[in-house]
């Protein structure tokens, strides 16, 4: 058995590193990302991409922590501002998308989500899912909403909080919660739209979801993460980013 | 039906992938290693003297048992960060921080594990019988051929179970890794965290395949040492 010892270890260590971008995303961009990253990955096959997925918070603290990721997109600008101030973003903060929430419910409940914000007292509306407003963008304009049409203490004891806008799909996709405010990006998957029915928000009950990008300090000196950065702006890239509903207002490509 | 159709689909698919598992693998090889070398002297000396501090000893390796992982995960951040007492330590010697590396999650889980291996080895030093060890010692042999010879050979059972509950204890790892980890593939995106990840994707059909060989796999490896421990007990 003693001899097996050296081969085992060769054996668990023997993973290589190779050289790939790693990517912090708000979750989202779970669906839209992956999309790209694939048709990036088709196009340049010598670059790895790893995408990772969580709230924009939590990504913003791992990067002050240290994490090793690349290029982080967030679902508002002010945390990568932040980043960018204190030095662990070195691009300045750039916008890829604007995005959309909705109100969504999985179409065996017979809720109607149209009927907002009066669906949210329906008898069969116990639990109403959104995304934890102090680290999620997405939670913090659902917040907004809430507030906007005067529910939001209404409603509180009713509301069951995603860790990010991910997870908070998936708590009303489960039948978990029966009702959740959730990203349009989400609520486009295939997956997530085969059993749901939802509602887009109009835009003027909350502030706008600018959502901003940069390059991370250990991202710095990499040309494969340069060029997927400047990927995502491409027409190509933003195609897929409007299939899923995200959208670009007239005169963005001044502006940057 | 949908479930096991789904799990099929997957698996000829072919598109599964397998690097969460080969690092939940590595992660409980390694960490059992580091406890086996731990404990052994650990719990011999728990077993073997009667100091007043080995209460303080016993219940501080006792802890992880019951202090929740989001506890000792935040610890751990605080400390293994860049600027922490123990990462920036580590980051002078090897240029790497040890927060969202394997090598802090390794730390991490050996912490997190240690009474799974700490407590069947003190139990186990306790149960060799005193008279086999002096006899060993009048008839000449030092210490470290006691230990060698006699009393971790009467005390397989022990060890094995240590090993096992360690390996499985560490399988099963998740909120110390999340804390300490994040979720990076191929360094910290154990099988538990994948499982997470892919519930948040609504990607259920990979949660059951991880899922199900987590569950079979841990399954399995209790009935290997409860199967064992009774062939052991009814040798004796």
């Amino acid at each position: 058995m003693l001899k097996f010892i050296p081969l085992i270890l060769v054996f668990f260590f023997g993973f290589s590193k190779a050289e790939f971008i790693r990517v912090f995303a708000a979750s989202d961009l779970q669906y839209a990302l992956k999309e790209i990253a694939e048709i990036y990955r088709k196009k340049y096959p010598q670059d790895r991409v790893e995408l990772v997925f969580g709230s924009s918070g939590k990504g913003t603290a791992q990067i002050r922590y240290g994490a090793p990721y690349h290029v982080f997109f967030s679902a508002n600008m002010g945390y990568v501002e932040e980043l960018y101030k204190e030095g662990h973003i070195i691009t300045k903060p750039k916008l890829y998308a604007v995005g959309r929430i909705v109100v969504w419910v999985r179409k065996d409940s017979g809720l109607d989500p149209s009927r907002f914000p009066e669906v949210l007292f329906d008898q069969r509306v116990n639990r109403i899912a959104i995304a934890n407003w102090k680290h999620a963008p997405y939670g913090k304009a659902a917040k907004e909403v809430l507030e906007s049409y005067g529910v939001f203490e209404k409603v509180k004891d009713k509301l069951v909080l995603g860790e990010n806008i991910a997870q908070t799909a998936s708590y009303v996709y489960s039948g978990a919660a029966d009702l959740g405010i959730i990203a349009l990006s989400l609520a486009r998957a295939p997956a997530i739209e085969k059993v749901g029915r939802f509602w887009i928000i109009p835009e003027d009950r909350h502030s706008p979801i600018l959502q901003g990008y940069g390059i991370t300090k250990i991202g710095g000196n990499s040309q494969s993460t340069k060029r997927f950065y400047q990927f995502v702006q491409t027409p190509q890239a933003r195609k897929i980013f409007i299939k899923y509903g995200f959208f670009y207002p007239e005169g963005l490509n001044e502006r940057n | 039906m949908n479930v096991i159709e789904g799990v099929v689909q997957r698996l000829n698919m072919n598109s599964l992938d397998l690097v969460p598992f080969w690092l939940t693998l590595k992660l409980s090889f390694w960490t059992t290693v580091i406890l086996l070398l731990i404990s052994i002297p650990l719990g011999y000396y728990l077993a073997y003297t009667k100091q007043r501090i080995n209460a303080i000893i016993e219940a501080l390796v006792s802890l992880p048992l019951v202090l929740p992982p989001t506890v000792l995960g935040f610890y751990l951040l605080l400390t293994f960060n860049k600027h922490g007492f123990f990462g920036s330590l580590w980051y002078k010697l090897f240029e790497r921080p040890l927060v969202f590396h394997f090598e802090g999650i390794l730390i991490a889980s050996v912490i997190y594990s240690l009474p799974m291996m700490v407590h069947p080895l003190t139990a186990g030093f306790k149960s060799v019988p005193r008279n086999l060890i002096e006899a060993s010692w009048t008839l000449g042999k030092s210490k470290l051929e006691t230990l060698f010879k006699v009393i971790l050979p009467n005390m397989k059972t022990s060890i094995l179970t240590g090993m096992v509950l360690s390996f499985a204890h560490t399988m099963g790892e998740f909120g110390v890794v999340l804390m300490v980890g994040g979720n990076i593939h191929g360094e910290t995106r154990v099988v538990s965290i994948a499982i997470y990840d892919a519930v948040e994707a609504v990607d259920y059909s990979t949660a059951h395949v991880y899922a199900s060989i987590l569950l079979l796999f841990s399954f399995l490896s209790l009935l290997f040492l409860y199967i064992l421990n009774r062939r052991w007990s009814l040798l004796r």
